[in-house]
């Protein structure tokens, strides 16, 4: 079974919602990325996100924008990644690492080089931002076949006729993106929100996780209480980003707090 | 059978793919969109009225059909070819770029959208939206990078006189580039009213092809009017590519003549180093706004800056239909550098009373190296897009630079 299978599989016997956590490769540097990276689980992070820094990062804000330029001008690649997720799998066997990005990097390098290289390293997912399911034969189709799981993005703007197209070929967990937006600027009203996972669960069984806008534990609260995972991204990004000394130290007790409002999370009201 | 196809003019697939190139690599926030977009510009391509609008727009408002001059002291001084000019530099707002506008600003129309963005580069096309959003009395939010703001900010000022709203964009090195990713942010984040007005045959599908049926009015006259002044088509036919609007406009109808046709790439300061824009001749596929084409990028991937002396050449891709037509051979692509541009400038403006924009002068300088081996029973059509205005500030500085001479 998959690592990420895995992980949901115990955390709906837990009865609670997963924390996920996003970080980019390489940021600042690759020492204190790789430091971040080791931190993550044991603060709370329960799936990790990891962002494959890109030039072009379209559907991303200011936060992850200068994430990813801090990371490639510390010398950040594809290479550099996968370099990093397999030091993080030497200490870590259980905890899922999805990486996500933009595709031209993938494409570069070629699709079969890079999902051995990925797979080898211990990835467990990708989500590939610039690929709708009208690309599937790009990537979404060989990942699988190499053993990877794809997840699709769902947005506020995927409709009816549409969802059954986006959730096809999606496996591991289905990311409903909650704002018509980029990462890091507004932050969806939860009842819109649980509305829409609602939907995405009337037509899928895998689990739901809802990210962009997340920032404070009371949001992960308050969107743990309606979906099965919650993404943070670019509030992890931003403590990064003050470059003080201790980096992973004040990351991990951010999550540690995110984690708390995730795992202190009524749920009563989960679909 | 013949392994060549009946039409190079079929594509794109309904994929929105020309061979391997083009498609609809978007968010998914953005798919519906360009799912709904593809099926409006359908609609309107069948309507009658549609068509009926463009052309009455075009004749009274952009000033259609545009000339074509047979450039007789410019033929005689290079001693070869006659060279036969498309001024479409003679258009309202001075450039090429009107054309497209004016299509997409009724396709928006059409679709209810009540916002316009727009990206711009050396603002030509950022000043041909906002002249059209006048027109039609609608918001125009224009994406410049802040470096492009600075070193043309004449066009600028047009922007802001028409009622635009120019936002400079620092992210990335504050170019092309940089504008068009804010450019699909905005987008993002505006779905329901907001309608993308992408100003080169580039981006995600239908915008190539739509950019393209909006330009190819310039091939479209062209042809029809070499063949009432010298009888015949001609032998060779040349534009400048950046993003390859102006381009793919004058080639797309020819490209089933027995013609051949160059687009002539933006060579900066020379191939050998990295300050050039010559994606087809430099670069490799890839992924990037939307499509799959060549582009200028490292061994990891990453997109690198592109450089030119002319802003408007100054995009590290390529439209779509460009790169297959390289890759299947039908249109050869040749870089010129900077100096070559600056040269032909001022040829066309000495021998013909033509100040031409850079971009235009990167085709004229490379009529100049091809005209005088040919005969003068030989046609040359060269697309002259844009006009120089712009330019005289960058030209003077260049020339300075090179010479010494203040201007």
């Amino acid at each position: 079974m998959s690592r990420i299978k895995t992980r949901f599989d115990a955390l709906a016997a837990e009865g609670r919602a997963a924390l996920v956590t996003f970080i980019t490769a390489g940021d600042p540097d690759h020492a204190t990325s790789a430091a971040v990276l080791a931190a993550l689980p044991g603060a709370g992070a329960d799936i990790i996100e990891l962002g494959m820094p890109f030039t072009d990062p379209m559907a991303d804000g200011p936060a992850i924008q200068a994430a990813s330029r801090r990371a490639l001008h510390a010398g950040a690649s594809v290479t550099k990644t996968l370099e990093l997720v397999r030091d993080f799998r030497k200490g870590d066997d259980t905890t899922p690492i999805v990486l996500m990005g933009y595709y031209n990097p993938i494409y570069h390098r070629g699709v079969d080089v890079f999902l051995k290289e990925a797979t080898e390293a211990g990835v467990d997912g990708l989500i590939v931002v610039d690929l709708p399911p009208e690309e599937d034969d790009e990537l979404c189709l060989p990942a699988r076949a190499a053993g990877l799981d794809f997840i699709r993005l769902a947005t506020p703007t995927t409709d009816e006729a549409r969802l059954p197209a986006v959730l096809a070929n999606t496996s591991g967990f289905v990311y409903y993106v909650a704002i018509a937006g980029v990462t890091g600027t507004r932050t969806a009203a939860v009842a819109d929100t649980a509305h829409a996972v609602r939907r995405l669960k009337a037509a899928s069984d895998l689990p739901i996780a809802i990210g962009f806008g997340v920032r404070t534990p009371a949001q992960a609260a308050d969107f743990a209480a309606v979906g099965d995972a919650v993404v943070v991204g670019s509030a992890i990004v931003d403590i990064i980003s003050e470059g003080t000394p201790d980096v992973a130290g004040r990351v991990g007790a951010f999550v540690e707090a995110l984690a708390g409002g995730v795992r202190g999370a009524s749920r009563e009201n989960a679909a | 059978m013949s392994e060549r196809p009946n039409s190079y003019r079929n594509g794109p697939d309904e994929r929105g793919r020309f061979g391997i190139f083009g498609g609809r690599f978007v968010a998914e926030t953005l798919m519906p969109l360009i799912l709904s977009l593809e099926k409006a510009y359908d609609a309107a391509r069948e309507d009658p009225a549609f068509a009926a609008q463009i052309a009455t727009l075009g004749t009274h408002y952009v000033g259609r059909p545009s000339p074509l001059y047979f450039a007789e002291r410019l033929t005689d001084e290079l001693g070869g070819a006659r060279v036969y000019l498309k001024r479409d530099e003679l258009n309202h707002t001075g450039s090429h770029k009107i054309n497209n506008c004016v299509g997409q600003i009724l396709l928006a129309q059409r679709m209810g959208k009540t916002r316009i963005i727009a990206e711009t580069g050396a603002g030509q096309h950022g000043v041909a939206t906002a002249t059209v959003c006048a027109r039609f009395g609608l918001p125009c939010v224009v994406y410049m990078g802040a470096k492009d703001v600075e070193r043309q900010a004449p066009n600028v000022f047009r922007m802001k006189l028409l009622g635009a709203e120019v936002i400079p964009v620092t992210s990335g090195a504050g170019t092309l580039k940089d504008a068009m990713n804010e450019a699909l942010r905005d987008w993002v984040a505006n779905v329901e009213d907001t309608y993308y007005l992408i100003g080169t045959a580039a981006g995600p599908h239908p915008y190539p092809r739509m950019v393209r049926d909006f330009q190819a009015i310039i091939g479209t006259e062209a042809r029809a009017q070499i063949q009432e002044m010298a009888g015949r088509l001609p032998d060779l036919v040349i534009a400048a590519v950046g993003g390859g609007s102006n381009a793919i406009g004058l080639f797309h109808p020819f490209l089933d003549d027995p013609v051949d046709i160059v687009g002539v790439e933006a060579g900066g300061e020379g191939l050998a180093g990295d300050k050039h824009c010559a994606s087809l001749t430099a670069g490799a596929p890839g992924v990037l706004h939307g499509n799959r084409t060549y582009l200028l990028q490292d061994d990891d991937g990453q997109i690198l800056e592109g450089h030119s002396i002319s802003a408007g050449l100054d995009y590290p891709g390529i439209g779509p239909e460009h790169a297959w037509l390289k890759e299947i051979g039908r249109v050869s692509y040749v870089p010129i550098d900077d100096n070559e541009a600056l040269d032909a400038f001022q040829l066309l403006a000495r021998t013909e009373g033509i100040l031409p924009a850079l971009e235009p002068a990167h085709a004229l300088a490379h009529v100049a190296k091809v005209a005088p081996a040919m005969s003068r029973d030989e046609i040359i059509v060269m697309n002259l897009c844009g006009r120089g205005d712009k330019d005289v500030h960058t030209v003077a500085a260049a020339l300075e630079a090179k010479t010494g001479v203040t201007h």
